[in-house]
């Protein structure tokens, strides 16, 4: 895209129209769902985080940062905090590296190519709670296949009553559900590096996986900067199905990822403030990852196009 | 291919053949589990080969989660998503690129936002939200106080109580997944390069807005909307929060929510050969879409992340 001319506005063609009228109705849509369902909820979290119900719901009372403080002060809180840093760099990492690899193959081969790929995006369209209840049966410990091959090799393998067990097991299916994401995008960064730079390194004599580390790694910076967000995304908010279906959140509260607790707080235990209060504390996290990510697409604008 | 390494092809296609094998293990055990009878299922350790119940499974799985209605609810909710994203983005990305007007740059704004505020962040009020979708109007009526304003004219007191429940409807489903930051982003990227002679030819020729959109624009996107509705297709098949939260009967719920009913839990009775073959029924419309339609899929994914 080249740059605007200074005297435009910024994201308007040269050619457009002036009836506003028209354009207020072709928003319409777009912004009454974004107020009603969007907009207006969040605000409602927002004022509920900072007010104190009483049992009966009939009167509510203004306690400034009271939940806030309940709510970063309870062990409960501290340790969802922890499991779920623990949970989304280890499934983030994984799944970065897995996709590395198997990217860096698929492009380094060419018979079968098509068929490795094709197998490798599958889980793109499995829901992730399908890809929860396939891994909790294969380590289910009574029936699961897997969970016997462990149990044949000594290990006391129980993700129901071993929390590390059940941490293990959430971060494996959620990083098998996720690796085709990061493999497409390398796999399209890797075919947009210039011929012309890999041959010219070729013929200074580095070897294949030489070239990999220090021309295709540096060139897909801004890929692995986008892919990291968005592995945090996924780590932090479209993991709850997964976590439902493999161990709701126990044993102990051992997976109670931040976004499982706000749904069983507000939900089954039905306490609104602190489940607003957490609302508004992920609505701050999304806030940093959005950033982050206008940050890439601003970056691939101004390199890339 | 720079070079002849066979030694490290050869390792390459190990390491494919590990990664396509570590994806299919599971699936694999899917189908052998979902072929077993439940005796044959709770035998440890469990065959390693499918047994011949799979049709009968089949069968069982398809009546106990109810999955001829579940299909069709899944269907509907996701096309439904996926037109609905798409002609809503499509509008407001056509007004915010080829409009020039007042507030442009704060509806840009205002639905770029939006991505910040994901569905799980936000549970409890959303879920009120929907439970009644005319709260605002409520809200507006009390402050207003339209109830005093009747009472000199009939000298009674009114309350005015308006509710719009979206709970266990389609509408529930859809709606509320149906505003989208990214697909408006998309179009608005790809209008952005669509030439401006188009435009002024169309202007010349005295064409409205809406036939200009009709005309030029919607058959230069068609590329565009057929990728990207792939993704949102499988997107919307594969919800399972919204769902879960806003059906509570069961003849609104999707695949998805049917067959985590039909997952068997302590106190049940240990059926992992029909949960399993459920979980290949819920799973087949999507994986048929990424298998037949891969280069289109793919390029709608990395169309929709920029």
């Amino acid at each position: 895209m080249a740059k605007a001319a200074p005297a435009r506005e910024s994201g308007l063609k040269r050619a457009h129209f002036r009836e506003p009228r028209t354009a207020y109705l072709l928003l319409l849509p777009q912004l009454l769902i974004l107020a009603l369902f969007f907009f207006i909820p969040a605000i409602r979290a927002l004022a509920q985080a900072f007010l104190l119900a009483d049992p009966f719901g009939a009167r509510s009372q203004f306690v400034w940062f009271d939940n806030f403080t309940a709510l970063l002060s309870s062990p409960e809180y501290q340790s969802s905090i922890w499991v779920t840093v623990v949970f989304t760099i280890a499934q983030s990492a994984i799944t970065l590296f897995v996709a590395v690899v198997l990217a860096f193959a698929t492009d380094r081969v060419v018979r079968g190519r098509g068929t490795y790929r094709g197998i490798l995006l599958l889980p793109y369209a499995i829901a992730p709670v399908i890809a929860g209840i396939l891994w909790a049966f294969l380590f289910n410990p009574a029936v699961g296949p897997l969970a016997h091959l462990l149990h044949a090799l000594g290990i006391p393998w129980d993700p129901n009553r071993n929390g590390d067990h059940a941490m293990i097991l959430v971060i494996a299916a959620a990083s098998w559900k996720h690796i085709c994401y990061d493999y497409i995008f390398l796999l399209a960064g890797i075919l947009a590096v210039p011929q012309s730079l890999i041959e010219a390194a070729a013929v200074d004599g580095a070897g294949p996986i030489l070239r990999f580390v220090r021309i295709v790694i540096p060139l897909l910076g801004p890929t692995f900067f986008f892919l990291m967000v968005m592995n945090f995304v996924y780590g932090l908010f479209d993991t709850f199905a997964i976590v439902d279906a493999v161990t709701r959140g126990g044993p102990a509260g051992a997976t109670n990822i931040l976004v499982y607790k706000v749904y069983q707080d507000g939900f089954i235990n039905l306490d609104l403030g602190s489940s607003a209060a957490q609302s508004v504390m992920l609505m701050a996290f999304a806030l940093v990852l959005t950033v982050l990510q206008f940050r890439y697409i601003e970056r691939s604008v101004n390199y890339d196009v | 291919m720079v070079e002849r390494a066979p030694t490290l092809d050869f390792i390459c296609h190990a390491i494919l053949v590990l990664g396509a094998a570590l994806i299919c293990l599971p699936l694999y055990f899917a189908i052998v589990a979902g072929s077993l009878t439940i005796a044959d299922v709770q035998k440890v350790p469990l065959p390693w080969l499918p047994g011949d119940q799979y049709w009968a499974n089949l069968e069982a799985a398809w009546a106990k989660g109810n999955f001829t209605r579940l299909f069709l609810n899944s269907a509907i909710v996701a096309v439904g998503i996926t037109v609905g994203k798409v002609a809503i983005s499509i509008l407001s990305a056509f007004a915010i690129t080829y409009f020039r007007f007042r507030f442009r740059m704060t509806a840009f704004w205002l639905i770029f936002t939006s991505l910040m505020l994901p569905v799980e962040v936000r549970i409890v009020p959303t879920f009120e939200a929907v439970s009644n979708a005319a709260l605002p109007l409520q809200w507006l009526i009390d402050a207003l106080d339209v109830g005093a304003w009747l009472s000199p004219l009939t000298g009674k007191r009114y309350e005015i109580a308006i509710e719009w429940n979206m709970i266990n409807t389609y509408g529930g489903l859809i709606l509320p997944l149906i505003a989208s930051a990214t697909a408006t982003f998309l179009f608005r990227q790809f209008f952005l390069t669509i030439p401006e002679e188009l435009c002024e030819a169309a202007r010349l020729d005295g064409a409205s807005p809406l036939r200009f959109l009709r005309s030029i624009v919607l058959p230069l996107s068609v590329s565009n909307i057929v990728a990207l509705s792939i993704i949102l297709f499988l997107y919307g098949w594969n919800q399972y929060l919204w769902p879960l939260l806003f059906t509570t009967d069961k003849d609104m719920a999707t695949v998805v929510i049917g067959l985590k009913h039909l997952v068997p839990r302590a106190d049940m009775e240990p059926a992992w050969n029909i949960a399993m073959n459920a979980a290949l029924l819920a799973m087949l419309p999507p994986v048929i879409v990424v298998i037949a339609l891969q280069r289109w899929f793919v390029k709608g994914l990395v169309d929709s992340s920029k």
